[in-house]
């Protein structure tokens, strides 16, 4: 009985511009059961990761519990990582946020992490508009205590034990529209040609951004009758637009009829691309994007893709107008200035 | 791209490298499994029903298989699959009661090999358990051709040789010893149902127009010849200061072999550069650490003597030029010639067929080098009853080739014999089984093991140099052969898919430590080998490609570096994917009567 993932590696795996292959973002072998939608979002995150080419050392992972909450395991194991306390991700993050403004925070909950018992953080996490990304693993369950309905779980969606959900869904991107988060999007873990490039839009993203990934619970919650499995969401997704990330100075090579493609400046330069925008969609108008979020789910469909994008939002250090540098980087003069300066400052409040 | 056909018995053999690489194809992953099982009787059945010397090829095969084996794509090198071949033969316990016995009955036919070689040892086990009589002839006092008369005793020790040359000998051969066969149409007029030539190579290459060959002939000799007159102790010594002209195995047997009589000062000198030489890597190696210097771009120029006796040889110094095409000439570096002294020198400058006892009017038709047409699936020549086979087919090899050519020209005599088409041969013996036991639970033993390759421990230098007949390698100890045959990755051991059973999880993709399977929409295979998660160069290996998916794209799944490490399968919710032994066995004439399939 072995369960170990070999050492070795694709002699032919490409590296990216820090000479990294997707090996050095890799993290331990998942433990989850076999074919769990979690597992593929680590595989994303990985990839997108990989090709940003962030050095790992730069990233923090910050997760709460639930099965979701453990995959920070699984992926970039050469960064940073906070595995709190149930539904408490957010209060950590925002912690960790205020001492060190340098490092990209990934958080990563569950729908049980964040839509039930860590709600009251989450919303507040939005309000303050912390500089992060924060992935929902959705899978309308409590997958880690074994497969209870969740607050995301649909009106009428049936269990694996053949009960049906009596309760309307909290829909987590609307709430998010509502809220005021400045990027909102969703995706679905069988869909890495989108989620990697909303990956990388979201870290790129000097903002709160959420998204929202349908990721079935193989397990507990991918069962005939329930919204959440694997054939529903196949047969009812629809996309926004389809999604490309394009980073600095690189060139785009596939060709789009004109009128249906539109570029969204993100604020380092690099941008995101849509092609096939649905119609009467304006990614940057939050009412057009809450029409779309409604119309969608009228229609029984789950819209994917970025659906909200809002540029002008001030981050926390921003409002707060704290120091611009980590606070494990401020040394003795600048922590304690001296008499003189004290002298000054009184002199002020004179 | 077209989806596979996994019924194709060749797709998953080729996924096999080393047994794919293999002449006679031999199991390779299935008897490193049963050494690492300490089943050693059994992993030397394996071998012997597929290549019938394992004794011999675990200590002399050229080994085609270890360039081949992914572990070196992977990691740096293969696995030691040759001596892992010797543990089993060194460890087997008895084993003449798995082998076939001689037919009870006959069946009436007579057959008759010319030549005591590997090639026609392997024609004669496979057809005398079918009720074949078969007569062996061979001008030497015992078969076994250039395993005996040849490769050197500190290579591979006499009895090693007799006991699997008497395996066959024993199943009621009837042998024609010390009898050199000189007409082909008196053996034809003796009324053989049919008739094996496999006499190999015998003729060494000579510089007879080099100014001084003749002068001092007694102490010239071509190399091949040497060796046989060592062997069987018709020489006993040679000068102290010997050059040996050639850079192939046999100047490599020579060089060593005059370090065993006498030779203090022994010098190989070889037209080509060192990189370029026709000897095996560990061949060299073992020449050099047995002090032997090996000159290269040196072009013989003379044969220097002095009142008829050899004084030594001149040589050209050249280097190598390339042309647009990579063709190579060896052009004069200008300097002066060098001279090199010499009591004797061996000539091992190449080897060649001759074939001067076949009447040219029977029917066998040859080839303007003097090559009789042969045909390279049946081995029959244009005389429907004459079969040729090992080096007097195409031209000098090795022992596993000439193995294998034995298997299949048994398989054409046997049809020829029963009146059927030869065209017509029986398909390979194939077999697919899941090794699925439970969770995390494989009866094969998945993991992949980081160690380096092992290397093969030697006797004593001062040992050996003293006494030709002591061997040189010492070959692993049990510990060890378990560590090298743990660096097995079991190539055999197949991922099955079930393109109905997937849901699109992606969870094999993600787990795959080499990158190994894409999901994507499917196109040309040139195309689709680029756009892969790793690209996939390597063209001499398989895409495995599925059928159409839900959402439309196709599972790709790279042969070429999976380390059937099962996690795949292991990760897959819905059995998907499955781990299952795949065992290819070449169609031969005769089958074990405990073959594993
Ligand atoms: C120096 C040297 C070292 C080698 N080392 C290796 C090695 O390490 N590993 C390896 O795999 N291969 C090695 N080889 C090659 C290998 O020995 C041959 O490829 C192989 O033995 C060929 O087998 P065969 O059955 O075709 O014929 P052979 O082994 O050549 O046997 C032919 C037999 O036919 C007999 N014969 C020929 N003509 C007649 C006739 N007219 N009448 C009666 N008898 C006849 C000969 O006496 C001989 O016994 C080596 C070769 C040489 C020269
Ligand atoms: C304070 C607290 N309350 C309850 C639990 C029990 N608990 C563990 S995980 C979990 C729900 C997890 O659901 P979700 O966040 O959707 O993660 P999933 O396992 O579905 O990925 C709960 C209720 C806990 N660990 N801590
Ligand atoms: S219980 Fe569900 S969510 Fe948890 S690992 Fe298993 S499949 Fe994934
Ligand atoms: S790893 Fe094992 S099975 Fe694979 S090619 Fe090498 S020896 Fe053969
Ligand atoms: S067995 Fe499966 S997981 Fe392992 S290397 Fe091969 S394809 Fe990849
Ligand atoms: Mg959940």
């Amino acid at each position: 009985m072995t369960y170990t993932r070999p050492r070795f590696r694709n002699p032919h795996l490409p590296v990216n511009e820090i000479g990294y292959t997707q090996k050095d973002y890799e993290g331990a072998l998942s433990t989850l059961c076999a074919g769990c939608g979690h597992d593929s979002i680590s595989g994303a995150i990985v990839q997108a990761c990989y090709e940003l080419a962030i050095e790992p050392h730069r990233v923090a992972k910050m997760s709460g519990i639930g099965c979701s909450s453990k995959t920070p395991a699984y992926f970039l194991s050469n960064s940073h990582g906070f595995n709190s306390v149930h539904g408490r991700m957010p209060s950590v993050a925002t912690g960790a946020y205020l001492a060190n403004r340098d490092l990209v925070y990934f958080g990563v909950s569950g729908d049980g992490d964040t839509a039930s018992i860590g709600m009251g953080q989450f919303v507040h996490a939005i309000r303050r508009n912390l500089n992060m990304v924060y992935l929902v693993m959705n899978n309308g369950c409590y997958g880690l205590t074994k497969g209870q309905d969740s607050a995301t779980a649909d009106l009428g969606s049936k269990s694996k034990s053949g009960h049906t959900n009596p309760f309307q869904a909290i829909d987590l991107a609307g709430l998010a529209l509502e809220l005021g988060a400045s990027f909102v999007a969703r995706s679905f873990s069988g869909d890495k040609t989108q989620l990697v490039p909303l990956l990388k839009a979201a870290m790129a993203h000097p903002g709160f951004a959420f998204i929202d990934v349908i990721s079935p619970c193989v397990t507990f919650n991918n069962n005939p009758g329930s919204t959440k499995s694997y054939d529903y969401v196949r047969e009812h997704l629809e996309a926004t637009a389809t999604i490309d990330f394009v980073p600095i100075k690189s060139e785009i090579t596939t060709q789009y009829d004109a009128g249906s493609t539109k570029d969204l400046a993100l604020h380092d330069e690099s941008m995101i691309r849509l092609h096939k925008i649905a119609a009467d969609w304006d990614p940057q108008n939050r009412w057009s994007a809450m029409n779309a979020l409604h119309q969608a789910r009228t229609k029984g469909e789950i819209l994917t893709g970025l659906i909200f994008l809002d540029k002008g939002l001030q981050d926390l250090h921003t409002v707060l107008d704290t120091t611009d540098k980590p606070l494990n980087t401020l040394k003795q003069p600048e922590l304690c200035p001296g008499s003189k300066a004290l002298e000054e400052i009184n002199a002020g409040l004179r | 791209m077209k989806a596979t056909d996994i019924k194709d018995p060749e797709y998953f053999h080729k996924v096999v490298d080393c047994q794919y690489a293999c002449p006679a194809h031999t199991p390779v992953p299935e008897y490193i499994r049963l050494i690492a099982a300490e089943q050693y009787t059994e992993a030397y059945m394996v071998n012997w029903e597929s290549n019938v010397f394992p004794g011999v090829l675990g200590r002399t095969c050229d080994r085609p298989c270890e360039p081949a084996c992914r572990r070196g794509r992977v990691e740096e090198e293969p696995v030691a699959i040759c001596r892992l071949k010797r543990v089993a033969a060194d460890h087997k316990g008895d084993v003449k009661h798995l082998m076939p016995k001689p037919a009870e009955t006959k069946n009436g036919k007579r057959i008759a090999l010319i030549g005591g070689g590997p090639a026609s040892l392997t024609v004669a086990r496979d057809l005398a358990p079918l009720g074949y009589e078969i007569h062996l002839y061979d001008e030497q006092d015992l078969a076994g051709g250039m395993m005996r008369s040849q490769i050197p005793s500190f290579r591979l020790p006499a009895e090693v040789l007799n006991e699997e040359v008497n395996f066959i000998l024993d199943m009621g051969i009837h042998t024609h010893l010390k009898t050199y066969v000189s007409s082909l149409k008196e053996v034809l007029e003796k009324d053989y149902d049919a008739i094996f030539v496999g006499t190999g190579a015998p003729r060494g290459r000579d510089l007879p127009d080099l100014p001084g060959r003749w002068e001092a002939a007694q102490s010239i000799h071509i190399g091949i010849e040497w060796l046989a007159s060592v062997a069987f102790e018709h020489t006993s010594k040679i000068g102290k200061k010997v050059i040996v002209l050639g850079g192939g195995n046999t100047a490599m047997d020579c060089c060593r072999t005059s370090r065993r009589l006498g030779g203090d000062e022994v010098k190989v000198v070889v037209r080509s550069p060192f990189s370029e030489m026709k000897a095996s890597p560990w061949e060299k190696e073992d020449a050099m650490h047995e002090d032997i210097p090996i000159l290269d771009c040196h072009v013989p120029k003379s044969f220097v003597t002095e009142n008829g006796v050899l004084k030594g040889m001149t040589f050209e110094k050249v280097h190598a030029v390339y042309d647009e095409k990579g063709r190579r000439s060896l052009v004069s570096t200008g300097e002066p010639d060098v001279f090199i002294e010499a009591d004797e020198v061996l000539m091992a400058i190449g080897q060649e067929n001759s074939f001067p006892w076949i009447e040219r009017d029977l029917g066998i038709e040859f080839d303007k080098w003097e090559m009789p047409m042969v045909d390279s699936v049946t081995f029959q020549s244009t005389h429907p009853k004459v079969f040729f086979g090992g080096d007097s087919a195409f031209g000098p090899k090795n022992v596993i080739t000439a193995v294998a050519h034995g298997h299949q020209a048994a398989v054409s005599i046997d049809l020829f014999c029963r009146g059927e088409s030869l065209q017509k041969r029986p398909d390979p013996m194939t077999n697919l089984v899941s090794q699925k036991m439970g969770i995390h639970e494989w009866s094969y033993d998945n993991a992949v093991v980081d160690d380096l390759r092992y290397v093969v421990p030697q006797a004593d230098k001062t040992m050996t140099l003293a006494n030709r007949k002591v061997e040189v390698e010492l070959g692993f100890n049990l510990s060890v052969g378990f560590k090298e045959a743990q660096r097995c990755l079991n190539c055999d051991v197949q991922t099955v898919f079930n393109t109905s059973r997937c849901i699109e999880c992606d969870a094999c993709m993600d787990i795959c430590p080499t990158s190994c399977i894409t999901f994507t929409t499917t196109g040309p295979e040139e195309e689709l080998r680029q756009r892969l998660i790793a690209p996939a160069p390597n063209t001499s290996q398989y895409l495995s490609v599925s059928d159409l998916l839900k959402t439309g794209r196709v599972m790709v799944k790279d042969e070429d570096v999976c380390l059937h490490c099962g996690l795949c399968a292991e990760r897959c919710p819905t059995a998907a994917w499955d781990m299952q032994q795949y065992l290819y066995s070449v169609t031969k004439a005769c089958k074990l009567p405990g073959a594993v399939i």
